[in-house]
């Protein structure tokens, strides 16, 4: 599959170490189509390749991604700006259960860098509001400066359809906010536990204590979805190196139903 | 009007105490309120009560010199607030610190202590529900010490 060109609309700093990128196609479509938990191989020119969780609106024309600036492919991305080129090939992987969460309470638990793949989900779920019970979003990060789309949290915040709790895992002088894991959020959810989907994103030890509260609380394995992140290469199943016991996150994934991951998530290795 | 008994017994906490026991506890509860900014106790103060929190939001907070004064932890609706009354030298380590206007039951420690001394099956009870409490306190602490969302170096 060969990239298509797109270009840098925009890019914004979540924070010191995490950015967006806002993208149109070079030429030909209007539209990016995809569904909420997909991601893209995001290809810079002479560097590299990357894969990366599509963040924004399904219903908007604008590509969005944010990743953080950690390795050779994103840092050399983050210093691109409106104009510059990168290639994209995608979507790739399974999506958030957005269909099926219809009729039923939804909690999204997103940790650290983990809340931009369940935006989409978010966004998607919203435009259709009253499809749907009650609607929680949960979201950890280390510090108050890690928390990320920063305004957006401000305006969901504000609606009375939606509830969202925030956490950090250490606070700096001054933070009048909640302190302490994103699990210790999930009883202030209060959500129906038998007609539930939970949604979660975010460090695998983190994933799993959740997905144990959840359980604890009488929700259904099959109502829990998680995102799998993995070392993705080729992105269409043949490399290998995302393979994850019987399962490549970029083909099988990288939306799981708790189930097919319950054996593999404390495997040291598979 | 809800009376203290019956808010008692149907808190999670005491899920499954026996109604003599619960009456015992509700002879040691009463309501208290306290203002945004208050501090319910401070690091030394005896802990000689601990708290079922209704409603608000509490701070436990450490002070270091070169950071100033720490969130470590915030309780909520529904939690519990307070564990050095059940291990000597019943100091309190923390600060606790009210961030919203805080309703909650407050349960004399020093009288429940001298009830558990009395009746060791009642300590018992009483042991078992804070020993979860502080089981589930350690792992999310641990957790917060992993630093899950910290880059790798």
């Amino acid at each position: 599959m060969i990239p298509c060109p797109f270009v840098i609309k925009r890019v914004r700093w979540e924070t010191e170490d995490t950015f967006t990128v806002e993208l149109t196609p070079r030429e030909g479509r209007s539209k990016f189509d995809f569904l909420p938990g997909q991601f893209n191989m995001i290809y810079l020119y002479g560097v590299g390749e990357v894969p990366i969780s599509i963040c924004g609106d399904p219903s908007d024309s604008v590509l969005v991604h944010t990743t953080r600036a950690v390795g050779t492919v994103t840092k050399a991305m983050a210093k691109l700006g409106r104009g510059d080129s990168v290639g994209i090939r995608g979507p790739f992987g399974t999506s958030w259960p957005v269909a099926e969460a219809r009729g039923k309470d939804v909690v999204f638990v997103a940790g650290g860098i983990g809340l931009p793949p369940l935006r989409p989900a978010l966004y998607e779920i919203l435009a259709h509001r009253e499809n749907y019970g009650k609607v929680v979003l949960l979201y950890g990060t280390r510090t108050p400066s890690d928390i990320v789309f920063k305004d957006e949290l401000e305006q969901w915040r504000a609606r009375f359809d939606l509830e969202v709790f925030i956490t950090v895992d250490r606070a700096t002088e001054g933070w009048r906010g909640n302190v302490g894991v994103v699990t210790t959020l999930i009883h202030k959810a209060g959500f129906d536990a038998h007609n539930t989907i939970a949604m979660i994103v975010g460090p695998e030890v983190m994933m799993r204590f959740t997905t144990i509260e959840f359980l604890k609380r009488g929700v259904s394995p099959d109502s829990i979805y998680l995102s799998m992140e993995r070392n993705m290469k080729c992105g269409i199943g043949l490399c290998g190196h995302c393979q994850f016991g019987p399962l490549f996150i970029c083909k099988d994934g990288p939306v799981f139903r708790y189930p097919q991951l319950k054996d593999l998530l404390v495997k040291w290795e598979i | 009007m809800e009376t203290l008994e019956r808010i008692l017994a149907q808190h999670q906490f005491f899920k499954d105490l026996s109604p003599e026991y619960l009456t015992l506890v509700t002879g040691c509860a009463s309501n208290v309120r306290f203002e945004q900014d208050q501090y319910i106790f401070r690091v030394g103060d005896e802990a000689n009560q601990f708290y079922l929190i209704r409603e608000g939001r509490i701070a436990l907070q450490l002070f270091s010199p070169d950071r100033g004064q720490i969130t470590v932890e915030t309780l909520g609706e529904g939690d519990i607030l307070g564990w050095s009354w059940l291990i000597p030298p019943y100091f309190y380590v923390f600060d606790a610190k009210i961030l919203d206007v805080t309703r909650a039951i407050a349960l004399d420690g020093k009288c429940l202590r001298r009830k558990c001394e009395e009746d060791h099956t009642f300590g018992y009870e009483l042991l078992k529900r804070f020993s979860s409490l502080l089981e589930h306190r350690l792992e999310t602490t641990r957790l917060q010490l992993l630093d899950l969302y910290g880059v790798r170096s």
